[in-house]
């Protein structure tokens, strides 16, 4: 338990700091623009419990946000991607695996289930970024293209992160 | 309140979801100030459009009290416009000329009444006796004669049109004298009767009809031309018809004809009877 605090605490440290000074310079042409801090969010530990995941993507998203000067707009993406995340894995994880697997990443859930996980979380994160970026219909073709040019992006570095870090746990 | 409170816990996720929303996006909105703008004309715009129907609708339901008021806007519009004051000025065409005397002058005249469909035809004018106008004096129109003044008030004077059964001009046709008459057979106010033209003329069609010199018109005024002429049976006299120039119904301004040497010749008659 205590591990796990300092982990995730180190990850939350080190990826909102690429995230702030790093990725904020990064993008291609406003079209598709990297996200990598929502990594720690998809990282949290499978047992704890949903006002605290709730707490914590707020907060997440509101630290990046200070930065950003756009306040509100991360933490909202981030909530509702933690609303996604506690649905996607209602549905496709045990729950007596919860013990044996502590937290949903790339070496210890597979190569399949972690991508897709990661593109849904992604997407729906991104989805509601851009949209409350724009805050109008008439530019949803240019938003929906933004959506899938950043996930893409997101995807990637999050997936190359993860294979950096590779961790195969023995079973 | 323990299966509420069930419940609430058993979608504790969604709950959770609604409120940290709510949260962000109070902040969204409070904070960035792209985002309120853009709430803000949204809401003014659906505001707007909202009234914009009601108003739409209800302005139906007091389409009569505006017609009301623009009619009378219009009325009180239409009382300021110099047509509706009476205009007293009297422009009068006066020739002066050291060989010939004037005799007659015309003095112009608005039409106000007027009718064409009656048997006996009256007009009225805006003119009377405060300029000139007497009973008895010819009236024409620029296309040909009109009619006979008959009553004369101070600021009108109505008119015996020629479309009338008691109307009778000295006309002339090819140097022919004849009376024109209106009414005897025939109501077409497009049309005269033309009689007491001798019966071994040969009228052809189309010649042209004017005043004799016996009328009390100008000699040579224009009144129409023959259409078609023939002799009734046991008459000496031809039947000739006259398409008249003037279109009565159209009638707008007219100009009364002030003889200066009819009092003269009126004088001089009325001492052949005195003998």
């Amino acid at each position: 338990m205590g591990r796990a605090v300092i982990v995730n605490s180190i990850r939350f440290i080190v990826l909102i700091a690429t995230q702030v000074f790093l990725f904020k310079n990064i993008g291609y042409y406003n079209l598709s623009i990297p996200y990598l801090y929502i990594l720690f969010i998809l990282l949290l530990p499978f047992g704890m419990p949903n006002a605290l995941l709730f707490l914590l993507a707020f907060f997440t998203g509101l630290t990046v946000d200070v930065f950003y000067d756009t306040l509100g707009l991360n933490a909202i993406a981030c909530t509702v991607m933690a609303f996604v995340r506690i649905v996607f894995i209602s549905v496709t994880v045990q729950r007596d695996g919860f013990d044996n697997e502590p937290e949903p990443s790339l070496g210890i859930m597979g190569f399949r289930w972690f991508v897709f996980y990661a593109i849904i979380l992604t997407f729906f994160h991104h989805l509601v970024l851009f949209s409350f970026e724009s805050f109008k219909f008439s530019e949803l073709g240019f938003t929906f293209i933004r959506v899938i040019l950043s996930t893409l992006f997101t995807v990637f570095l999050i997936l190359i992160t993860e294979f950096a870090f590779f961790r195969k746990k023995v079973r | 309140m323990r299966n509420l409170w069930l419940f609430i816990s058993k979608y504790n996720a969604f709950f959770l979801l609604v409120i940290f929303f709510t949260i962000s996006l109070i902040l969204l909105i409070n904070n960035n100030s792209y985002q309120r703008a853009s709430v803000w004309n949204s809401s003014n715009q659906m505001v707007g459009s909202a009234y914009e129907r009601v108003n739409e609708f209800s302005s139906y339901l007091i389409l009569g009290k505006t017609n009301d008021s623009l009619a009378a806007e219009n009325a009180r519009l239409r009382n300021l416009l110099t047509s509706s004051y009476y205009d007293d000025s009297v422009r009068q065409v006066t020739v002066k000329d050291s060989v010939l005397k004037q005799q007659y002058i015309y003095t112009v005249a608005r039409v106000i009444n007027n009718s064409v469909h009656q048997k006996n035809n009256y007009l009225t004018i805006n003119r009377g006796s405060k300029h000139g106008i007497k009973k008895g004096m010819g009236v024409i129109a620029p296309s040909g004669v009109i009619g006979i003044v008959l009553n004369v008030s101070e600021n009108f004077s109505t008119v015996r049109s020629l479309l009338h059964t008691e109307t009778k001009i000295s006309a002339s046709v090819d140097g022919n004298i004849g009376s024109l008459v209106w009414g005897e057979g025939n109501y077409d106010s497009r049309f005269a009767l033309l009689k007491d033209i001798q019966s071994h003329l040969n009228i052809k069609k189309g010649a042209r009809v004017t005043t004799s010199e016996f009328s009390l018109f100008p000699p040579g005024t224009n009144i129409g031309y023959v259409t078609e002429s023939d002799t009734r049976d046991e008459n000496s006299a031809l039947n000739i018809q006259v398409k008249l120039d003037t279109d009565f119904a159209k009638l707008q301004y007219v100009y009364v004809i002030i003889n200066l040497l009819s009092e003269e010749q009126l004088n001089l008659e009325a001492q052949n009877k005195v003998e």
